[in-house]
Protein backbone atom coordinates (compact mmCIF):
# COMPACT_ATOMS: atom_id res chain seq x y z
CA UNK A 1 0.00 0.00 0.00
CA UNK A 2 1.81 3.41 -1.12
CA UNK A 3 1.60 6.22 1.88
CA UNK A 4 0.61 9.35 0.33
CA UNK A 5 0.09 13.08 1.92
CA UNK A 6 -2.10 15.37 2.24
CA UNK A 7 -1.66 17.16 -0.73
CA UNK A 8 -1.86 13.43 -2.36
CA UNK A 9 -5.14 12.88 -0.40
CA UNK A 10 -6.57 16.30 -2.03
CA UNK A 11 -5.61 15.44 -5.72
CA UNK A 12 -6.97 12.13 -5.61
CA UNK A 13 -10.09 13.06 -3.99
CA UNK A 14 -10.56 15.70 -6.96
CA UNK A 15 -9.76 13.14 -9.34
CA UNK A 16 -12.51 10.67 -8.11
CA UNK A 17 -10.90 8.22 -4.90
CA UNK A 18 -12.95 7.36 -2.52
CA UNK A 19 -12.02 7.91 1.39
CA UNK A 20 -12.10 5.61 3.99
CA UNK A 21 -11.71 5.97 7.60
CA UNK A 22 -11.23 3.06 9.26
CA UNK A 23 -11.79 4.20 12.75
CA UNK A 24 -14.70 3.05 15.27
CA UNK A 25 -17.62 4.68 14.31
CA UNK A 26 -18.20 6.89 17.31
CA UNK A 27 -14.86 8.51 16.39
CA UNK A 28 -16.15 8.96 12.83
CA UNK A 29 -19.27 10.41 13.81
CA UNK A 30 -17.57 13.23 15.81
CA UNK A 31 -15.06 14.53 12.98
CA UNK A 32 -14.23 12.90 9.63
CA UNK A 33 -12.74 14.28 6.25
CA UNK A 34 -14.95 15.67 4.00
CA UNK A 35 -16.90 12.65 1.86
CA UNK A 36 -15.29 10.10 4.02
CA UNK A 37 -17.01 6.83 4.33
CA UNK A 38 -17.02 5.22 7.57
CA UNK A 39 -15.33 1.52 7.43
CA UNK A 40 -14.07 0.38 10.99
CA UNK A 41 -11.09 -2.06 11.09
CA UNK A 42 -12.71 -5.05 11.91
CA UNK A 43 -15.43 -4.68 9.24
CA UNK A 44 -13.38 -3.68 6.50
CA UNK A 45 -12.44 -7.15 5.40
CA UNK A 46 -16.01 -8.14 5.48
CA UNK A 47 -17.56 -5.00 4.13
CA UNK A 48 -15.37 -3.65 1.78
CA UNK A 49 -16.09 -5.21 -1.22
CA UNK A 50 -19.73 -4.19 -1.18
CA UNK A 51 -18.93 -0.72 0.18
CA UNK A 52 -16.40 0.10 -2.22
CA UNK A 53 -15.80 0.08 -6.02
CA UNK A 54 -12.76 -1.53 -6.59
CA UNK A 55 -12.19 0.32 -9.96
CA UNK A 56 -11.39 3.59 -8.64
CA UNK A 57 -8.59 4.55 -5.93
CA UNK A 58 -8.99 4.07 -1.96
CA UNK A 59 -7.50 6.28 0.25
CA UNK A 60 -7.68 5.26 3.82
CA UNK A 61 -6.67 6.71 7.18
CA UNK A 62 -7.01 6.83 10.93
CA UNK A 63 -6.08 9.00 13.48
CA UNK A 64 -2.66 9.29 12.92
CA UNK A 65 0.72 7.12 11.94
CA UNK A 66 1.26 5.88 15.27
CA UNK B 1 -5.95 -4.34 2.49
CA UNK B 2 -6.19 -5.87 -0.90
CA UNK B 3 -9.36 -7.94 -1.36
CA UNK B 4 -8.85 -7.23 -5.01
CA UNK B 5 -8.45 -3.66 -4.63
CA UNK B 6 -5.51 -2.32 -6.82
CA UNK B 7 -5.47 1.38 -5.94
CA UNK B 8 -5.58 1.36 -2.32
CA UNK B 9 -3.43 4.44 -0.63
CA UNK B 10 -2.41 5.22 3.12
CA UNK B 11 -2.63 8.63 4.69
CA UNK B 12 -0.31 7.28 7.20
CA UNK B 13 -0.48 10.64 9.22
CA UNK B 14 -4.53 10.86 9.22
CA UNK B 15 -6.93 12.65 10.95
CA UNK B 16 -4.79 14.05 13.31
CA UNK B 17 -2.80 15.94 10.21
CA UNK B 18 -5.88 17.31 8.40
CA UNK B 19 -7.24 19.11 11.53
CA UNK B 20 -3.76 20.62 12.32
CA UNK B 21 -3.77 22.07 8.94
CA UNK B 22 -6.96 23.67 9.67
CA UNK B 23 -8.86 22.35 6.95
CA UNK B 24 -12.99 21.34 7.30
CA UNK B 25 -14.35 18.36 8.41
CA UNK B 26 -17.81 16.70 9.11
CA UNK B 27 -19.56 15.32 12.34
CA UNK B 28 -21.05 17.11 15.31
CA UNK B 29 -17.61 18.10 16.62
CA UNK B 30 -17.50 20.59 12.79
CA UNK B 31 -20.48 22.34 14.46
CA UNK B 32 -18.54 23.32 17.68
CA UNK B 33 -16.56 26.42 17.38
CA UNK B 34 -12.60 25.98 17.48
CA UNK B 35 -9.67 27.63 18.13
CA UNK B 36 -8.55 28.04 14.21
CA UNK B 37 -12.40 29.24 13.81
CA UNK B 38 -12.70 32.14 16.23
CA UNK B 39 -8.55 33.00 15.52
CA UNK B 40 -8.21 36.41 14.18
CA UNK B 41 -6.30 35.76 10.52
CA UNK B 42 -5.85 39.42 9.66
CA UNK B 43 -3.26 39.95 12.87
CA UNK B 44 -0.63 41.94 10.79
CA UNK B 45 3.22 39.56 10.94
CA UNK B 46 6.80 40.90 10.65
CA UNK B 47 9.99 39.74 10.16
CA UNK B 48 12.99 39.09 12.43
CA UNK B 49 15.23 41.71 10.46
CA UNK B 50 12.64 44.82 10.60
CA UNK B 51 12.61 47.04 13.12
CA UNK B 52 10.44 47.80 16.13
CA UNK B 53 9.92 51.27 15.60
CA UNK B 54 8.75 50.60 11.41
CA UNK B 55 6.27 47.57 12.80
CA UNK B 56 5.00 49.73 15.58
CA UNK B 57 3.55 52.36 13.53
CA UNK B 58 2.08 49.66 10.82
CA UNK B 59 0.57 47.58 13.21
CA UNK B 60 -0.87 50.45 15.72
CA UNK B 61 -2.50 52.33 12.04
CA UNK B 62 -3.88 48.74 11.34
CA UNK B 63 -5.70 48.97 14.74
CA UNK B 64 -3.62 46.23 16.45
CA UNK B 65 -1.61 45.98 19.45
CA UNK B 66 0.49 42.87 18.72
CA UNK B 67 2.13 41.23 15.67
CA UNK B 68 3.35 37.63 14.83
CA UNK B 69 6.77 37.44 13.74
CA UNK B 70 7.26 34.79 10.92
CA UNK B 71 10.10 33.84 8.06
CA UNK B 72 8.96 33.96 4.58
CA UNK B 73 7.01 30.33 4.81
CA UNK B 74 4.35 32.10 7.86
CA UNK B 75 6.43 30.04 10.45
CA UNK B 76 5.79 31.76 13.96
CA UNK B 77 8.99 32.29 15.68
CA UNK B 78 7.88 34.88 18.16
CA UNK B 79 4.97 37.37 19.26
CA UNK B 80 5.00 40.80 20.04
CA UNK B 81 2.65 41.85 22.29
CA UNK B 82 1.87 45.91 23.39
CA UNK B 83 5.15 45.75 25.75
CA UNK B 84 7.43 44.22 22.91
CA UNK B 85 5.80 46.60 20.74
CA UNK B 86 6.89 49.67 22.96
CA UNK B 87 10.64 48.87 22.70
CA UNK B 88 13.16 51.42 21.68
CA UNK B 89 12.33 51.83 17.92
CA UNK B 90 15.82 50.78 16.40
CA UNK B 91 15.23 47.30 18.14
CA UNK B 92 15.37 44.38 15.98
CA UNK B 93 12.08 42.43 15.96
CA UNK B 94 14.37 39.17 17.04
CA UNK B 95 15.53 40.88 19.90
CA UNK B 96 12.09 42.38 21.38
CA UNK B 97 9.76 39.59 20.36
CA UNK B 98 8.80 37.51 23.02
CA UNK B 99 10.49 33.71 21.22
CA UNK B 100 8.54 30.89 20.93
CA UNK B 101 5.10 31.58 22.75
CA UNK B 102 2.99 28.66 22.83
CA UNK B 103 0.95 27.75 20.19
CA UNK B 104 -2.25 25.56 19.20
CA UNK B 105 -3.70 23.69 16.67
CA UNK B 106 -6.47 25.01 14.94
CA UNK B 107 -8.98 21.68 16.18
CA UNK B 108 -8.62 22.41 20.17
CA UNK B 109 -12.08 23.12 21.21
CA UNK B 110 -13.06 26.63 22.74
CA UNK B 111 -14.00 25.60 25.92
CA UNK B 112 -10.19 24.19 26.50
CA UNK B 113 -8.55 27.46 24.81
CA UNK B 114 -10.92 29.48 26.91
CA UNK B 115 -9.83 27.58 30.44
CA UNK B 116 -5.96 27.19 29.40
CA UNK B 117 -5.84 30.91 28.90
CA UNK B 118 -7.70 32.31 31.82
CA UNK B 119 -5.11 29.91 33.87
CA UNK B 120 -1.93 30.78 32.12
CA UNK B 121 -3.07 34.13 32.03
CA UNK B 122 -2.64 34.69 28.31
CA UNK B 123 -4.36 37.46 26.45
CA UNK B 124 -3.57 35.66 22.75
CA UNK B 125 -1.98 32.74 21.73
CA UNK B 126 -1.30 32.07 17.60
CA UNK B 127 -2.82 29.48 16.31
CA UNK B 128 -0.52 27.55 13.35
CA UNK B 129 -0.67 24.32 11.57
CA UNK B 130 1.46 20.94 12.66
CA UNK B 131 4.12 22.31 10.34
CA UNK B 132 4.57 25.78 12.75
CA UNK B 133 2.69 28.31 10.02
CA UNK B 134 0.44 31.16 11.36
CA UNK B 135 -3.31 30.68 10.83
CA UNK B 136 -4.23 33.05 13.29
CA UNK B 137 -3.92 34.79 16.76
CA UNK B 138 -6.60 33.95 19.29
CA UNK B 139 -7.66 36.40 21.43
CA UNK B 140 -8.78 35.95 24.91
CA UNK B 141 -11.79 38.27 24.83
CA UNK B 142 -12.89 36.21 21.80
CA UNK B 143 -12.42 33.21 22.81
CA UNK B 144 -14.27 33.99 26.42
CA UNK B 145 -17.13 35.47 24.56
CA UNK B 146 -17.41 32.68 22.09
CA UNK B 147 -16.77 30.36 25.30
CA UNK B 148 -19.73 32.28 27.04
CA UNK B 149 -22.15 31.70 24.20
CA UNK B 150 -21.32 28.04 24.55
CA UNK B 151 -22.31 27.74 28.20
CA UNK B 152 -25.06 29.75 28.14
CA UNK B 153 -26.88 27.91 25.08
CA UNK B 154 -25.94 24.88 27.17
CA UNK B 155 -27.48 26.57 30.49
CA UNK B 156 -23.89 26.03 32.39
CA UNK B 157 -21.51 28.66 33.99
CA UNK B 158 -18.74 29.90 31.40
CA UNK B 159 -15.15 29.52 32.42
CA UNK B 160 -13.73 32.02 34.60
CA UNK B 161 -17.21 34.19 34.89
Amino acid sequence: MQEINREEVQRLLTAGAQLVEVLPAKEYEEDHLPRAISLPLRRLEAEARTILDAERPVIVYCWDSA
Amino acid sequence: MSLGFTQVYDYVTGKLDWLAAGLPTEGTNAQRPRAGDVARRDVPTCRLDERVGDVRERVRAAGWDASVAVNQDRVVFGLLRSIELDAAGETSIEAAMRPGPSTFRPFVSIEYMAKYMIEHELDSSPVTTSDGRLIGLLMRQDVERVARDLSQKKGLEAPGS
